[in-house]
């Protein structure tokens, strides 16, 4: 059993690591995601939203990243528990920051909401990119 | 080997139940598929019951507005419905609007929704000589 990295809680669950290499993989994710909200006991609505940015970022991934992989697992703050969910590619990483992360900023033929609406329904949201690749991790807190 | 989505005609009607969890290729798999169907079978309504998804993200949000269009120059009407509360939620929240999607409560509420547009007459229903006169192009329209 791989030990969590950083936190020391004796019920964190190792990190589950997947590839999104496929159409498929993707919809793999989301259901990934959806049992770790269950497992987080997050209510219908939360685990909606986690699941649905997780469909959207992984998506990214695949798209834009060119393919790569999640990293999704439990973790726990104090007395609550979360999923977080880490989408890692090695693409050419985001130009213009500002304008994908405003939305209605379409490069692939969508509605341009991946990263900007995907934000807005997680409750913590962390971008890095370059042009090596694009590293987004989120964070959706049970209530 | 990707799902497909099955097409039901009843009547004039066209009935989708999504039953799987969508991937992007069944999703534009069931677009290509339903416009086939409206063309041949020359369907004046369409039915898409979302219930059992659990998630509509902004490519299968994309994917309902697009055949909502698309239907409606092929001349027929396209009604979503089911969709669960905590996904009406999340689309808002994700920004998604879905202008231009008709939306029902459920199948039977979008059957009589369609009954009472002028295109779509089942037979032997005193209603539809109503719908007619009700117009249709005033329904179609006031999505815009």
């Amino acid at each position: 059993m791989p030990s969590a990295v950083t936190q020391s809680n004796p019920t964190e669950s190792p990190a589950q690591q997947m590839d999104i290499v496929s159409d498929a993989d993707v919809v793999r994710v989301r259901q990934a995601v959806r049992t770790l909200a269950l497992k987080a006991a997050l209510s219908i609505v939360d685990q909606t939203k986690i699941v649905t940015a997780a469909s959207e970022l992984a998506r990214n991934t695949l798209i834009h990243g060119g393919g790569g992989s999640a990293q999704l697992e439990l973790v726990h703050e104090r007395e609550r528990a979360g999923v977080r969910a880490t989408f890692i590619d090695s693409g050419p990483g985001i130009a213009d920051i500002e304008r994908a992360m405003a939305g209605g900023n379409s490069t692939a033929g969508g509605l341009g909401l991946g990263l900007s609406g995907s934000r807005r329904l997680v409750d913590s949201f962390d971008l890095k990119t370059a042009a090596g690749g694009t590293r987004v991790t989120v964070i959706k807190w049970k209530r | 080997m990707s799902d497909r989505v099955p097409i039901i005609k009843i009547g004039e009607l066209l009935l989708v139940s999504i039953q799987v969890d969508l991937s992007d290729e069944t999703t534009v798999a069931l677009q290509e598929d339903l416009s086939n169907r409206i063309v041949d079978t020359g369907a004046h309504g369409v039915i898409i019951d979302i219930s059992a998804l659990e998630i509509v993200d902004s490519f299968v949000g994309r994917m309902l507005a697009t055949i909502a269009s698309m239907s409606r120059v092929l001349d027929a009407e396209t009604v979503v419905v089911g969709m669960r509360p905590a996904v009406a939620i999340t689309l808002a929240e994700l920004g998604l609007t879905l202008g231009g999607v008709r939306t029902a409560l459920n199948a039977e509420k979008a059957f009589d929704m369609l009954r009472q547009s002028a295109r779509f007459t089942p037979s032997g229903d005193d209603d539809a000589a109503v719908a007619v006169t009700g117009g249709f192009d005033a329904v179609g329209r006031d999505a815009e």
